[in-house]
């Protein structure tokens, strides 16, 4: 496990450029095949993006007639006022604006939730170790390659029993349930790294767990925090499964609406509409994700090395 | 210790066991207790709700015999093996290509990432509108001259899978790149040297030396991958619907309808023991060589 941080910190290393002096011929030929190669891999990464927006600023008679490739002859809002106020999923139509209100109301008490006893719970794995310890650790992270499938029904009964099925705390508590193995590795590995001698003159101080935890130990590991919650909110926000089966469509996210909304049979497909709403749903994730940078890629790097 | 009374032993330490209680009941109740509950009423013939009547294999031998659950076990094994070769093989190209010192390896790492922080059902609904063949690809290709191109996946029952292949490859080779780049960052810089005053030629090095080395960062993506694509669920939802017919059906589309849509408990529990079947199957070897195989190492 001690590797596994290690692997992780190098994983940001790793990605602060590569060692050595920059080449000095640019025009090689390897250099053009290199640049060659990837320049049309990004091509077809940036494509959709590309016709994704594209297409929410036409109106649908350009739609019919054009090129989805092309950029608007005429630029137009209207698919994404319609999309975000009155797009219809079956005889509601009040647009994506619910979706994503609601999708926000599930966000933050799960985000908040969820990182609050992991990062409790892997300071008590690193540093208050007890009888046992260890192994409900070793299930959690094995627990966490289970199929959710299997363990869909039986959440269904316990939330049912304690009276939050198809309500919003209902979810909050599944998303922090599913969101511990990854978080509490997370926190387990980033605390590993704190020198005990710190954890030990607190001791002598007469600290006790809470007092540790958030004088030294909370103030100490911001930035893991901020990793923590760059991937809960993009795992919890693009979360479809978890919401389509433990809410009901009052309380949907953003996900099932969006889909519920491109996908219904009835009526005329409007596609620039669609697309918008498609774009409104990633904006999100996306927005933190070019904010955040290198430490998204830290947030992925403690997944890969999850076990 | 052991001659402490028991309650001295549990109070012990305690603020650390109440603040582990969540991990406790999760694994205990959530994981343990919900996988085996559900493994024990697959065998019963619960059908609104669950009902302890026993009746042995039978939800199994109706599970295999149903045409639609053969289909989505078949397009999973395929799926699920192009998926798995090609996201690690691609993922691997782009992280060697972006470890050659290039210029502007940021801006490339951040495009081949982006589609990575976004959701399946977006994922399944751009490439739905890309494949469309009315307007889509399909059409654009036509348009430019070539009157008689058909490529039309998400409508074609032997092609579909090609369609979802395309988009979750799109989704997810960035991520791959990212830990095999973490990967490649990670051997030592002398072994390059070594090599190069050998004359062996990059691609050998790769070869014989860099992809045997980074084994364990293969078998790690591996099982990371692997787990990931049993759980398909949400990108076929958003571009097939399980469609055309039946023809891009999924194993977890399956457990969700006899669950929830179809009220036949029994059978859609039997589904998903088969799936967490197939997650040990894959699984189980690779904790062995990690944890059981680390005394030799």
């Amino acid at each position: 496990m001690l590797e596994a941080s290690k692997m992780v910190d190098r994983t940001v290393d790793a990605m602060s450029g590569p060692r050595g002096k920059k080449p000095k011929k640019a025009l090689s030929g390897r250099n053009i095949m290199i640049y060659g190669i990837l320049l049309m891999v990004s091509l077809y990464y940036i494509l959709p993006l590309w016709v994704m927006v594209m297409t929410s600023l036409k109106g649908m008679p350009e739609i019919r007639m054009g090129n989805i490739f092309a950029p608007p002859v005429e630029i137009t809002f209207e698919p994404w006022v319609k999309a975000w106020s009155s797009a219809c999923t079956g005889l509601n139509c009040d647009g994506l604006s619910r979706g994503f209100w609601n999708s926000v109301q599930i966000l933050i008490p799960s985000v908040f939730l969820s990182i609050a006893i992991a990062s409790v719970n892997g300071y008590a794995l690193v540093n208050w170790k007890f009888k046992g310890s260890e192994l409900f650790f070793t299930i959690l992270i094995f627990g966490s390659f289970i199929p959710y499938q299997i363990m869909l029904y039986p959440i269904v009964i316990m939330l049912r029993e304690l009276g939050l099925y198809g309500k919003l705390g209902g979810l909050v508590l599944v998303h922090s349930v599913f969101g511990m193995p990854i978080l509490t590795l997370l926190f387990r590995n980033y605390f590993t790294s704190v020198p005990e001698e710190l954890f030990k003159a607190a001791r002598v101080d007469g600290a006790g767990f809470w007092g540790i935890y958030f004088r030294i130990m909370l103030p100490m590991s911001l930035p893991i925090f901020v990793v923590a919650v760059i991937l809960q909110v993009t795992g919890i926000w693009n979360d479809f499964l978890f919401g389509v089966v433990f809410t009901k469509p009052s309380i949907y996210p953003m996900t099932v609406q969006l889909n519920n909304i491109v996908n219904s049979v009835q009526g005329v497909k409007e596609y620039n509409v669609n697309m918008a709403a498609t774009m409104l749903t990633g904006l999100v994730p996306l927005v933190i994700y070019f904010i955040s940078g290198k430490l998204f890629v830290r947030g992925i790097a403690a997944g890969a090395v999850k076990g | 210790m052991a001659s402490k009374p028991l309650s001295a032993r549990l109070t012990r330490n305690l603020n650390a066991k109440i603040a582990a209680l969540p991990m406790i009941i999760t694994t205990l109740v959530v994981f343990l207790g919900g996988t085996i509950w559900s493994v024990v009423y697959s065998f019963t013939g619960s059908k609104l709700l669950p009902k302890l009547k026993w009746v042995g294999l039978k939800q199994y031998d109706r599970l295999w015999s149903n045409s639609r659950w053969e289909i989505s076990i078949e397009n999973l094994f395929w799926y699920g093996i192009f998926a798995l070769v090609l996201t690690i093989a691609i993922g691997f190209l782009l992280a060697v290509l972006l470890d050659q010192k290039i210029r502007f390896e940021d801006t490339f790492r951040t495009i081949l990432l982006y589609p990575f922080a976004l959701s399946f059902i977006v994922t399944g609904l751009v490439w739905q509108w890309l494949l469309n063949p009315e307007m889509g690809i399909q059409h654009i290709v036509r348009s430019m001259g070539w009157e008689s191109f058909t490529f039309d996946p998400l409508y074609n029952p032997d092609l579909v899978l090609i369609g979802l292949l395309m988009a979750g490859l799109w989704q997810g080779t960035g991520f791959v790149m990212c830990i095999m780049l973490a990967g490649l960052r990670g051997i030592d810089e002398d072994i390059w040297k070594a090599a190069r005053v050998d004359g062996i030629p990059a691609w050998k090095t790769y070869l014989r030396v860099v992809i045997p080395m980074m084994r364990p960062v293969f078998i790690t993506t591996l099982v990371i991958v692997a787990a990931g694509i049993i759980k398909l669920y949400d990108l076929v939802v958003a571009m097939t619907s399980g469609g055309p017919g039946n023809a891009s059906q999924v194993p977890a589309m399956y457990v969700y309808d006899y669950l929830f849509q179809a009220q036949n408990l029994g059978q859609g529990l039997a589904a998903s023991t088969m799936m967490l079947l197939s997650v040990l199957i894959v699984l189980i070897p690779w904790a062995y060589l990690e944890f059981g195989g680390k005394k030799h190492a």
